[in-house]
């Protein structure tokens, strides 16, 4: 009964020493005195304004990375309190007393100081020796431009964070591979890897890169086990599936999760909603919701509408007619109609109503039972206030001379007939017979004579239009696009028969009550695609750079100055790290080849086991360096040089891998390798020096005479920061 | 560059050695598999029944693209663009366009063989040509896309060593409407296809030589290669992608070869040096020499002038710099034009209007002007003092890197000025204006003027120097944003004072004309360009005019998506329903079969190799299947995916004819993986005849099924008059099977 007292319970823990003495190095030296400076650093000025809508629970649209990421931000203003209240408009304001600083910052520089014992273990898990190991992470622990960019508020340190979670979770997952698949910490390490790489993308889309490589890996590694004829087909197909939920379906659901999240915290309407379209803006608590709530569903013969371009370039604006018409002659002496204009207006305005007619009759209020509009019907459009029926004829738009002009049509007695019947065409039609809905149906306008399509061309009319969008019909309509495509914004049944009448019902606002509700996946389409679609001007910039610039460390970025003193943060690394992870880099290439060429004769340098851990550090090292590095070439946005700590970060880990192979391979006998670990012990204690050297400009403190700051500027390009006396 | 029947005179080894060596491991005998299978293994006909069929698919691809040829008989389309170039070859007047010039000049020297006179003006799509000969320049365009066919089936032949394939391949090709229409008009893209197809072939021609490296033929075939690369970089860029195609596939094959313990490392070397000469100095060698015909014939100053540096444009007959003499030094008190470095860059000018109300300060406008003009001229003086210099008894004094200067504007005697306002158009940077009375302003027009590159108290020198002017009192760079101004001014482009200090062709100028007539003049002779700064300065501005083909806001283009769904075509010409109207749209039941093929292939492909990667037993006849579909099929879809791919990361304006190359391959695809997996279901069916039945039934009908839509569609390429297809009375009614087609 009681033999188990027999033996005494024994609770045996190994702990690594190396490890924690890592991770409270690593904690230190991103934690210490966070919360200096008290003011806004670089891009918190930034991704700080989305903390505050998150406290705010305003909705908003940021092109620059899928949600998780400012979320992450945002819940670290949420544990310290945070209510929001802080205008971000300039790098270095002082922070008001309200803002959190410290627990603002702590998220990204937690996730900062774990970076380095994950490096450690992925050394590990990739068969480096526990000295390699360490050697890695301390050059992650003094590696400037990490600390810099992990002890403010921003997105890189957690990304790299995320990255190395995942290619240290699949290497885990690898190794397990061996000798016992489908145990529990099989799975654990392989769920987690998709987790984490789902993480990595979900704080910035860069995280992509990294996640392919780890696919590609995998799928490399499965394919080496098809042709394991030990393993039968079932159990294939199984390791198969596990894979594909683990690295495809789980990420994928994970980043719809954040979505989720973030369109669940964010439902008050706010700066951002005209970006999207109307359906949207209505599903937002305030804004557009107040006023269409309650409109009826669908459009009928006699409705009163406003219709809004769903395109929402160059802004948003409403489909819009006043008395004013077109001047006779044009300044560079082409005639018009001289009929009244129409224009695309930007702002909420009575002149925006229009009423559906049907043509066969003269009433323009609705009918009893409403008699509903259905794709393909032809309707006149009526100008609420002036009564003109919307027009279009052969005659050259004001700006866009091959389209047609459009217009409230004034007959003149000018043998210029009205030619204003348009067919409804619904484009986003379930069957030929929908009937036109509110909000929801997307409708193009195609003229019954001349089968022109009304459009938003784009260009601003000049004074005489009042500086409105213009609206032409555009006769070679080449297929869809959103500049051709109208929706109905406010609604309501006309009731009133007289002018007088009804444009005292056109002033009066809409109100009744049902509410329309968007599915996620509706929501999240339209959200991710206006994300990725989004184009910012380009935008010039004092610190940008050029990707080749990254690699020499050419360039640096002021992140904060001083008011008074000369103490100056910059995203600056440590240039002997760097410039080693280049020659590591180099010698591991060089070696490859050189590897690779002699096998294919047949001659092998190194053991067999020795090369399958050398190709596998190099997959990941020098892959995750060009995943995360060539893709920059390609792009066309602005780039700065924290884009290239991702890569860096695997560069970094390159060195140790290719010190512990030379001191293994090619220093044979005993005296070089003595030297050769004097070399490096040398070569360590320089890098804690240009670390020590660089430390000020890295935590802002001490402040540098100018002298000393002089001295800093190692290489021309830098832009350090000297107080003119 | 090759003669244009190049590819067909090298028909004669193909058959030879077509009947000689059977491909692959040795057919098994006739009547003792009574595998159907075996059809794949067995040259399925003699070389004369191969060579008969050849000369019918030729007769055919020549019938059908040289059929109505002269009609229409107006400009159609980019016919405006690349007959102009042809015109100007015969007119020798320098033009600049963003291609290489090879394709041009091929359509000059047809134009000019056929007897045009180069006189025609093309000046827009729907002009009538009248009596103007222009049949020689499409009769060379059409005979070179009547090549494409014969290319075609030869490749395919050569890598499935089946004729049903090749011929499956060629009838896609023939009765495609798309590659028919696109060959009938003087453009650049049967010219590309011609090299590009060109060159696989001979790839292909030069694999099949492996086992007798450095005999005659081999060398042919590969100098061959090498010439088709250089032809095909030579009319586009996108001839790169082809280059990329072969380089790989040398890449592998090196590696073949370097694994052959057998081989020793000399012949390994040898092997390499045959393709560096071959494949890269031998193009190299060529694509220059084009470059150097281009230059040597076009020596007359035309409309492509101002896209280059002064110092080229010295070189071009009629240039008003050509033959000037200037001085070589500037000095205080000379009359400068300067001109911004970024490409089609304006000069520096000023007129008497000002900056309207709400832009800036209201002074004097500063602009880049791109025409010649008096308003362009400004005097150098120093910031100190202001005595005149144009006093011919003053000592010279030569300005010199570093000096800090004023620039009077010499019509209106206004100083440059910039000062802390936001430019009009850019509004991050400062307000450019010109700003005092004859000549007295303010501290702010002074400007300190460097030559890039150069130590200080260095001269500088016109048209060679290339100059930045930094503004003392702000630090900021004077440069031109090469954004157009309102009405208020004159459309001219924006200059700016930039605070982003760095080196952009935006920020940097030259001096181009120089008056001083205290010194000595040079003959611009000695700035004379050398070849090789010639072709770097052509090739850059190529580079920069593609990329600056981006689309307009609004504007409805061409996505890469669109093209293998055959989304919508190109309008060639004739827009109302009485005009003569061509669409350039591709045959879709054979787009759509290629596109459908392209996942079976995938399909098929991920499951040989499986199935191989299992190390399931196959027959022999299946081991040659699956060799032919993982090595033949895997070149092709290599070809597409390189032709294909690298379209969805460009940033310039796509159009629908860019697909073209890659439904090439994707044809070649189709023809090869319909041929296999026929052969492979008909192997399922025991009895020879009934396996023989199905395989030659399937092919049958698809032949008859893409003649048929060809029937269907023929009237997209040899034009359409009468009601649109989207009225229902027209004969096309019933076929406008997508929205998004205009015909």
């Amino acid at each position: 009964m009681l033999g188990f007292l027999k033996n005494p319970v024994v609770v045996t823990a190994e702990i690594n020493v190396n490890l924690v003495v890592l991770t409270v190095m690593g904690l230190i030296s991103r934690l210490w005195g966070l919360s200096y400076p008290r003011a806004v650093v670089f891009d918190e000025v930034y991704y700080g304004q989305f903390v505050s809508l998150y406290m705010k629970r305003i909705f908003f649209v940021d092109d620059s990375g899928p949600p998780f990421g400012h979320m992450l931000l945002a819940l670290g203003g949420y544990l310290g309190g945070f209510d929001g209240n802080f205008l971000w408009n300039r790098i270095g304001a002082e922070y008001s007393m309200n803002v959190p600083v410290w627990s603002l910052r702590l998220l990204p520089a937690l996730a900062g100081a774990l970076c380095i014992p994950l490096a450690y273990q992925i050394l590990v898990e990739l068969q480096f020796s526990h000295c390699a190991a360490l050697g890695g992470a301390l050059l992650i622990l003094l590696e400037n431009s990490l600390i810099t960019q992990s002890r403010f508020m921003l997105l890189e340190s957690i990304l790299i964070f995320f990255i190395l979670l995942a290619v240290l979770s699949y290497l885990k997952f690898y190794n397990l591979q061996r000798h016992s698949s489908f145990s529990a910490s099989w799975w654990v390490w392989l769920l987690l890897t998709g987790v984490a790489c789902s993480c990595a993308v979900g704080v910035k889309y860069m995280g992509l890169f990294t996640y392919m490589l780890l696919l590609a890996i995998a799928g490399l590694h499965f394919w080496h086990m098809l042709g394991n004829q030990n393993l039968s087909n079932v159990s294939l197909l199984c390791h198969f599936l596990a894979r594909g939920l683990a690295l495809i379906i789980i990420p994928m659901a994970m980043y719809l999760s954040f979505f989720y999240v973030h369109l669940t915290l964010l439902y008050r309407s706010g700066p951002h909603d005209q970006i999207m379209t109307s359906a949207f803006q209505a599903s937002l608590e305030g804004g557009l919701a107040r006023i269409t709530q309650g409109q009826p569903l669908e459009v009928a013969y006699g409705s009163q509408i406003t219709l809004r371009n769903v395109l929402g370039k160059p802004m948003q604006c409403w489909l819009h007619s006043h008395t004013n018409t077109y001047p006779i002659r044009y300044e560079n002496g082409r005639g018009s109609s001289h009929q009244q204009q129409v224009t695309c207006y930007p702002f909420k305005d009575v002149n925006n109503w229009w009423i559906v007619k049907d043509p066969g009759m003269q009433q323009l209020v609705v009918s009893n039972p409403p008699r509903p509009v259905r794709h393909g019907h032809i309707v006149q459009l009526v100008h609420g206030i002036t009564t003109r029926y919307l027009n279009t004829h052969d005659v050259a738009a004001p700006l866009s001379p091959h389209s047609q002009e459009v217009s409230c049509y004034i007959d003149y007695n000018v043998s210029m007939p009205a030619q204003n019947l348009w067919r409804v065409e619904i484009v986003n039609r379930e069957s030929d017979t929908d009937v036109w809905k509110t909000i929801l149906s997307e409708v193009r306008f195609v003229h019954v004579n001349t089968s022109a399509v009304l459009k938003l061309s784009g260009a601003s009319l000049p004074e005489w239009g009042y500086r409105q969008l213009e609206v032409v019909g555009e006769k070679l309509s080449k297929g869809y696009h959103q500049s051709m495509v109208w929706n109905v914004e406010e609604h309501r049944y006309g009731k009133s028969q007289e002018q007088k009448e009804r444009e005292v019902e056109l002033h009066s606002p809409t109100q009744m009550d049902i509410s329309k509700n968007l599915s996620f996946m509706a929501k999240f389409t339209e959200l991710q695609w206006k994300m990725l679609t989004l184009k910012n001007e380009d935008t010039e910039h004092k610190y940008s750079s050029s990707a080749l610039d990254w690699i020499t460390m050419d360039t640096n970025i002021a992140y904060w100055l001083h008011p008074t003193s000369g103490a100056q943060i910059h995203l600056l690394g440590n240039a002997l790290t760097w410039a080693s992870a280049n020659v590591a880099a180099v010698v591991y290439v060089c070696l490859s080849l050189w590897y690779l060429v002699r096998r294919r004769r047949k001659i092998y340098d190194i053991p067999e086991d020795a090369w399958q851990l050398w190709v596998l550090a190099g997959e990941i090292c020098v892959g995750g360096w060009a995943v995360n590095y060539l893709p920059f070439f390609l792009m066309e946005k602005t780039l700065f040089l924290y884009h290239y700590l991702p890569a860096l970060t695997f560069q970094i880990l390159l060195i140790p891998i290719v010190l512990q192979h030379l001191s293994n391979y090619l220093c044979r006998s005993l005296l070089p390798k003595t030297m050769f670990r004097a070399l490096i012990v040398a070569w360590f204690s320089s890098v804690y020096l240009v670390y020590s050297t660089f430390s000020p400009v890295t935590y802002g403190e001490p402040s540098l005479s100018v002298a000393e700051l002089k001295d800093l500027r190692w290489k021309d390009s830098w832009n350090i920061l000297i107080r003119k006396q | 560059m090759p003669p244009p029947g190049g590819g067909r005179a090298g028909q004669g080894p193909l058959r030879s050695r077509g009947s000689r060596r059977p491909p692959g491991p040795p057919p098994p005998p006739r009547a003792a598999s009574p595998s159907p299978a075996s059809l794949a293994a067995r040259p399925p006909a003699g070389p004369a029944g191969s060579r008969s069929v050849l000369a019918l698919v030729t007769l055919l691809s020549f019938a059908s693209r040289f059929h109505r040829l002269p009609e229409p008989p107006h400009v159609c389309w980019d016919e405006t663009h690349f007959g102009k170039m042809g015109s100007y070859y015969i007119n020798r007047t320098f033009f600049f366009d963003v291609h290489p010039p090879l394709g041009k000049m091929l359509i000059g020297l047809a134009g000019y063989l056929s007897g045009y006179d180069g006189t025609f003006p093309f000046q827009k799509p729907g002009d009538r040509y009248e009596q103007h000969n222009y049949m020689g320049m499409r009769g060379f365009c059409a005979f070179l896309g009547s090549c494409l066919v014969p290319f075609a089936y030869l490749t395919v032949l050569e890598l499935s060593k089946s004729l049903p394939a090749a011929l499956l391949t060629a009838c896609i090709l023939i009765f495609d409407t798309g590659c028919i229409t696109l060959s009938q008009y003087i453009l650049l893209d049967p010219i590309l296809m011609f090299f590009l197809m060109g060159a696989v072939l001979s790839m292909v021609k030069c694999n099949a030589c492996a086992d007798r490296p450095f005999s005659a033929s081999w060398w042919f075939w590969l100098s061959l290669t090498g010439v088709n690369l250089a032809g095909a970089m030579g009319v586009k860029f996108v001839g790169l992608f082809v280059v990329l195609f072969v380089g790989l596939n040398t890449i592998c094959d090196l590696w073949d070869l370097l694994g052959n313990l057998s081989l020793s490392l000399v012949m390994f070397g040898k092997h390499l040096l045959a393709r560096v000469l071959c494949l890269i100095l031998l193009p190299l060698a060529l694509y220059t020499t084009m470059f150097a015909v281009h230059f040597t014939v076009l020596n007359k100053s035309g409309p492509g002038d101002g896209f280059f540096s002064s110092a080229f444009q010295s070189q071009l007959i009629g240039n008003n710099l050509h033959n000037v003499s200037v001085p070589e030094h500037l000095a205080y008190g000379s009359v400068i034009t300067m001109k911004n470095l970024r490409m089609a860059g304006g000069y520096l000018h000023s007129h008497w209007h000002l900056y309207p109300e709400g832009v800036g300060a209201r002074q004097q406008q500063v602009t880049a002007y791109l025409h010649k003009d008096l308003n362009n001229l400004w005097i150098i003086k120093k910031h100190d003092s202001d005595t005149d210099l144009s006093d011919p008894s003053s000592p010279v004094e030569f300005v010199s890197h570093g000096d800090i200067i004023r620039l009077e504007h010499k019509e209106t005697s206004r100083n440059l000025h910039s000062h802390q306002h936001e430019a009009p158009l850019t509004r991050k940077h400062f307000q450019v204006t010109g700003y005092g009375i004859n000549g007295t302003g303010d501290s702010n027009d002074f400007w300190r003027i460097e030559v890039v590159g150069r130590k200080p108290g260095k001269l500088i020198k016109v048209l060679r120097s290339q100059v930045r002017l930094t503004h003392v009192a702000t630090g900021c760079l004077l440069g031109s944003s090469g954004k157009t101004l309102p009405k208020w001014g004159w459309e001219q482009v924006e200059v700016t004072c930039t605070p982003y200090l760095k080196d952009t062709p935006n920020s940097l100028w030259n001096f181009e004309d120089h008056i001083n007539p205290k010194l000595p003049n040079i003959s611009l002779d000695v700035l004379k360009p050398s070849f090789a700064e010639i072709l770097l300065e052509s090739h850059m501005v190529m580079i920069r005019g593609n990329s600056g083909l981006k689309p307009k806001d609004n504007e409805v283009t061409s996505k890469p998506w669109h093209w293998p769904i055959n989304y919508q075509g190109l309008r060639f010409s004739g827009v109302n329903e009485t005009d003569y109207r061509v669409y350039l749209l591709g045959n879709p039941v054979v787009w759509w079969l290629n596109l459908f093929t392209i996942g079976l292939y995938l399909l098929t492909a991920v499951s040989t190799a499986v199935a191989l990667k299992r190390g399931v037993q196959l027959s022999s006849e299946l081991k040659e299947l699956s060799r032919v579909v993982l090595h033949g099929g895997g070149q092709i879809a290599l070809g597409w995916l390189l032709h294909y791919l690298p379209f969805f990361m460009m940033g310039r304006v796509l159009y629908f004819h860019h697909y073209f190359p890659a439904m090439l391959f994707s044809s070649m695809l189709t023809g090869i993986t319909w041929d296999t997996l026929l052969k492979f279901f008909a192997g399922f069916l025991s009895p020879s005849t009934a396996a023989r039945r199905v395989y030659g039934g399937g092919i049958l009908a698809l032949v008859l099924l893409i003649m048929y839509s060809f029937y269907l569609f023929h009237p997209l390429s040899y034009g359409m008059i009468g009601p649109m297809a989207s009225d229902p009375s027209s004969p096309m009614a019933g076929l406008r099977w997508m929205d998004s087609w205009e015909f």
